[in-house]
């Protein structure tokens, strides 16, 4: 086993870490750095919970190694509030009432925020495809979606 | 007018009932910081467990050499069934811990290993050798009945059972529940139309997005420590302490936010494993987390079920008899399944009043997963047939299947099949709602004249009791901070329905307190929090409820007692409204600040009185009585039942045999919804997860080996599945033993979907099938088999 010493920018901040060759981004953050609030629902690219963003793009990080991560930008669900301030998306899905058990919720956030990022106007259908890799076992997605269509029309909302 | 009642009135406290407050824990979900029990941090002592499986459905185990295992370095421990001789389980302890001399199905647990990580952990187990001898299975239920099915647990007979579970020792019946009611027999030569059919239901799996998660320690004196993702923090500290031999002091359980629950997580599942192992290590904590592989079929699945039902009615559509006999494919352990069979048993005919009844309610030994309780508790299962034939009989009798729901349904006042009355219920009007809100007298068009899809539309109705011991109790702890605040102590769970919100609104509504100013202790923690028994049965609203409702009462007296005696009023004058103490006779008031630890001081300096204040509630049924083993008869066989409709329009393409979900009205009666928009919540939710039933799920068995134990090969419904609209209704008619007339709906909201889609899919393509999940290849084979498409 190698191990590598990569420099990756978490949630704003510069993390140094060292990782052996097979370690997940999804281990480094829970394990590593004990961010745990990026949760392992399966470990294998199927439910989303984990799902964070690297380099602005929403993936699976149980299904990235960490070492591929070295000098890019990861945002997890603790980097969307800033000094105190819920992101919009965080604000709308507790006003909502998407929020159940909360485990897929990390996950779900971040595929949200990619998808009003690079749309921030999305129609009914587009917010269910970019959500669909997010498993839910709770709420019945509905809430969920109204949250996300509320954060976009608190964003317009919002001059430039 | 200055009598308590006015002013109370226009208080803003009350108000808090009925009130959709945004819950207590969502902003910590949502900004990542909730802690759930795989988040718990231990240090580098952490040792990681990993379990050895049987690969055999049912076999005996000639040789277990565990020696290599335990000389690789890095393995800390291994133990086998050498190590747990004891038995364990909630109604019938009928399983070991780890196997012993016999495995019964595939994922049955033989040996464990602890080391330094994970990938050794595993590696170790590949170093184990067994050797098994195969035996015949058992994987049908009716066969397991069968003189020719093998016998799975000779010791039934000998098991510990609890007293109103019916067990057949030298079968494979862990249960019989029986109704006998009337007379059938002589009541069939009256109907105008009989009606019967067979139907089944898969095995399914709860799949909570939060795989099982159990920590444990012991330290040198035998004092254990257990973290665990559970729904039943006491029973398994009663159950594990059982089966060990020690004192429940010994066991200490503590259970952070679980990351969905279903039944999954309820009584003891692969905990006991954690402990087992970890006892060979003292000091060191060993986790066990769960693959999701292992989570597909190691835990508990929702038990199958072949149903035959016959049921008749007279020409008017009064129903008159119905003989339903259930066999529930249980699985390898039927110690929390046996219960569900009574449930199955004693809800046989569904919300109906039907004058003459057999039910039978078989629970079978398979070599299949170890059946457990799910969302429901038998009921989405038994209903899924039973809905279909109401609706087959209404149309034989050429009435519309709600009207014939309308005039069938149970009532309050009725002696329903076990013998009890039935208490107040909203089961019509919630019918009637979700007729109205569907178009229920509007047949569905084609989605487009010329289009190859057709619509239907589908109705079913429900109900579900508790289905749990006659006296499970709760408890509650309320107390004042310095500054008025309150800490509510329960040993509920919050599991995502939402308890901690609605607990904190009863205490603020009941002591007097604004809702923001009160903290639900978590995590729950047996050392610490107060007795509860499961988070399980939709009962917590209920009956802990009813126990924080008393604890907040009791603080509440506490306080009002001492500035009675301080003011010298009578305290029937004083009132306790927005977190100060006021006297409606003498207009005085006075902040709950400091006075609710240090008391007040007496006159003159004459010394002080009060003291910290701590409120105590509990709250246990002393009502339901026992019921006779050969007729299910009794006084009260229940706590209540919660009853409900729902209503959908599906769309069947032609084309692709796919069922899409247009609409979708769910009705429930809550007694009273301390949080509707939490109310309504659930009950999407539920909905969305019976649709996920009805159209996707089933775990493949195939010779008792799970096939599709992933997210791709078994799929849930995602976003894209989810219907555009769904109207969720709330119906009150008070629970007369409820706290604010409350009474729970946490599971109820899947039970009645299956047969709705199902009977929707009829009316769009008018064909029947045996079993869900009705997806595009089975609707649209089913298609091509009735001539419909070619």
């Amino acid at each position: 086993m190698s191990f590598h010493r990569i420099t990756v920018t978490l949630n704003g901040a510069t993390e140094e870490v060292e990782v052996p060759s097979n370690m997940t981004l999804l281990q480094m953050l829970r394990e590593k750095l004990a961010m745990t609030g990026t949760k392992n629902g399966c470990a294998s690219g199927e439910c989303g919970a984990c799902t964070v963003l690297w380099n602005g793009e929403p993936v699976n990080s149980c299904m990235v190694l960490a070492v591929e991560c070295d000098r890019s930008e990861i945002v997890t669900v603790e980097g969307l509030a800033h000094d105190n301030q819920l992101d919009p998306l965080q604000e709308a899905l507790i006003e909502a009432g998407g929020v159940q058990c909360g485990f897929c919720i990390p996950g779900m956030l971040l595929s949200a925020r990619a998808l009003l990022d690079r749309n921030p106007d999305p129609t009914d259908y587009e917010i269910r495809d970019a959500l669909v890799g997010n498993l839910c076992r709770c709420t019945g997605y509905l809430r969920i979606i109204e949250a996300v269509k509320e954060a976009a029309r608190r964003r317009e909302a919002v001059p430039a | 007018m200055t009598t308590k009642e006015a002013k109370h009135g226009n208080s803003r406290i009350p108000e808090l009932i009925g009130k959709s407050v945004p819950r207590v824990d969502a902003r910590e979900k949502v900004i990542g910081a909730a802690i759930f029990t795989d988040d718990v941090q231990f240090g580098p002592g952490l040792l990681h467990a990993r379990i050895l499986r049987s690969p055999h459905p049912h076999a005996l185990v000639k040789k277990l050499d565990v020696s290599k295992a335990r000389a690789l370095p890095g393995v800390k421990a291994v133990v086998t069934g050498e190590d747990t001789p004891g038995y364990i389980g909630l109604y019938l302890q009928d399983r070991h811990i780890f196997c012993r001399d016999r495995v019964r199905y595939v994922g049955d647990p033989v040996a464990g290993v602890a080391a330094t990580d994970e990938e050794t952990a595993e590696q170790a187990l590949s170093l184990i050798e067994v050797d098994y001898e195969p035996l015949p299975p058992v994987l049908d239920p009716e066969f397991g009945v069968s003189p020719e099915a093998p016998l799975l647990h000779p010791g039934l007979g000998k098991y510990e059972v609890a007293n109103f579970i019916f067990p057949k020792p030298g079968t494979n019946i862990s249960n019989h529940f029986k109704i006998r009611r009337g007379d059938s027999d002589a009541a069939w030569p009256e109907c105008a139309v009989v009606v019967e059919r067979k139907y089944r239901v898969p095995h399914i799996q709860h799949v909570p997005i939060e795989p099982h998660a159990a920590i444990a320690k012991w330290d040198q004196e035998g004092n254990i420590t257990l973290w665990a993702s559970s729904q039943s923090p006491f029973a398994q500290r009663n159950l594990i302490a059982k089966a060990l031999g020690i004192s429940q002091s010994k066991l200490q359980v503590i259970s952070p936010y679980l990351g969905g629950g279903f039944g999954s997580k309820a009584g003891v599942s692969m905990e006991s494993l954690a402990v087992v192992i970890a006892r060979a290590v003292p000091g060191r904590p060993v986790k066990l987390r769960l693959t999701r592989e292992e989570e597909f079929y190691t835990t508990f699945v929702r038990q199958g079920l072949v149903a035959h039902f016959k049921m008749g009615c007279d020409k008017d559509g009064n129903l008159l008899a119905m003989e339903n006999k259930y066999y529930w494919d249980a699985g390898a352990y039927t110690e929390y399944g046996v219960n569900m069979t009574r449930a199955g048993g004693y809800s046989g005919t569904g919300p109906y009043d039907v004058p003459n009844v057999k039910v039978d309610s078989i629970c079978v030994y398979t070599n299949h997963p170890v059946g457990g309780p799910m969302r429901g508790f038998g009921m989405p299962e038994l209903h899924s047939g039973l809905e279909q034939c109401i609706d087959d009989l209404a149309h034989a009798i050429k009435m519309d299947p709600v009207e014939f729901r309308k005039l069938n349904c149970v009532r309050e006042g009725d002696v329903i099949v076990t013998g009890m009355k039935m208490h107040a219920i909203g089961l019509s009007e919630c019918i009637e709602k979700a007729a109205q809100a569907i178009n229920w007298d509007h047949k569905a068009p084609p989605s487009a004249p010329a289009s190859r899809k057709r619509r239907g539309k589908g109705f079913a109705i429900m109900w579900k009791a508790p289905a749990m011991p006659p006296n499970a109790g709760s408890s509650a702890r309320v107390s004042l901070n310095e500054d008025g605040t309150v800490t509510v102590a329960v040993g509920g769970q919050e599991i995502g329905q939402g308890t901690f919100t609605v607990m904190a609104q009863m205490a603020a509504a009941a002591l007097g307190v604004p809702y923001d100013w009160v903290k639900v202790a978590g995590p729950v923690d047996t050392k610490y929090s107060p007795y509860e028994w499961q988070t399980v049965a939709s009962r917590l609203t209920w009956s802990m409820g009813n126990a924080v409702v008393g604890a907040a009462k009791d603080a509440r007296k506490q306080i009002l007692d001492m500035v009675s005696e301080s003011w010298n009023e009578d305290p029937d004058d004083l009132d306790i409204v927005n977190g100060s103490v006021i006297s409606y006779k003498t207009e005085e008031m006075m902040s709950l600040k400091n006075i609710v630890i240090y008391g007040l001081p007496k006159p003159n300096d004459q010394g002080w009185m009060g003291g910290p204040v701590v409120g105590r509630g509990n709250f246990m049924p002393t009502y339901v009585t026992g019921l006779d083993a050969e007729t299910g008869q009794g006084p009260r066989a229940v706590v209540h039942y919660t009853t409900g409709a729902q209503a959908v329009e599906v769309e069947v393409d032609m084309d692709t045999g796919k069922v899409e979900i247009i609409r979708g009205v769910t009705a429930f009666d809550v007694g009273k919804a301390i949080n509707p928009e939490m109310v309504r919540a659930q009950m999407e939710g539920g909905l969305v997860q019976g649709i996920s039933t009805a159209l996707f799920e089933s775990l493949q068995l195939k010779e008792g080996v799970v096939q599709n134990p992933s997210f791709v090969d078994y799929r849930i419904a995602t976003s894209s599945d989810v219907p555009h609209h769904i109207e969720a209704i709330i119906v009150e008619v008070p629970q007369d033993d409820g706290p604010f007339g409350a009474r729970g709906v946490g599971e109820h909201p899947m039970v009645p979907t299956i047969p709705a889609i199902a009977n929707a899919i009829y009316d769009a393509i008018g064909i029947r099938m045996d079993a869900p999940p009705y997806t595009a290849e089975k609707v649209y084979l089913a298609m091509v088999e009735a001539g419909i498409v070619k």
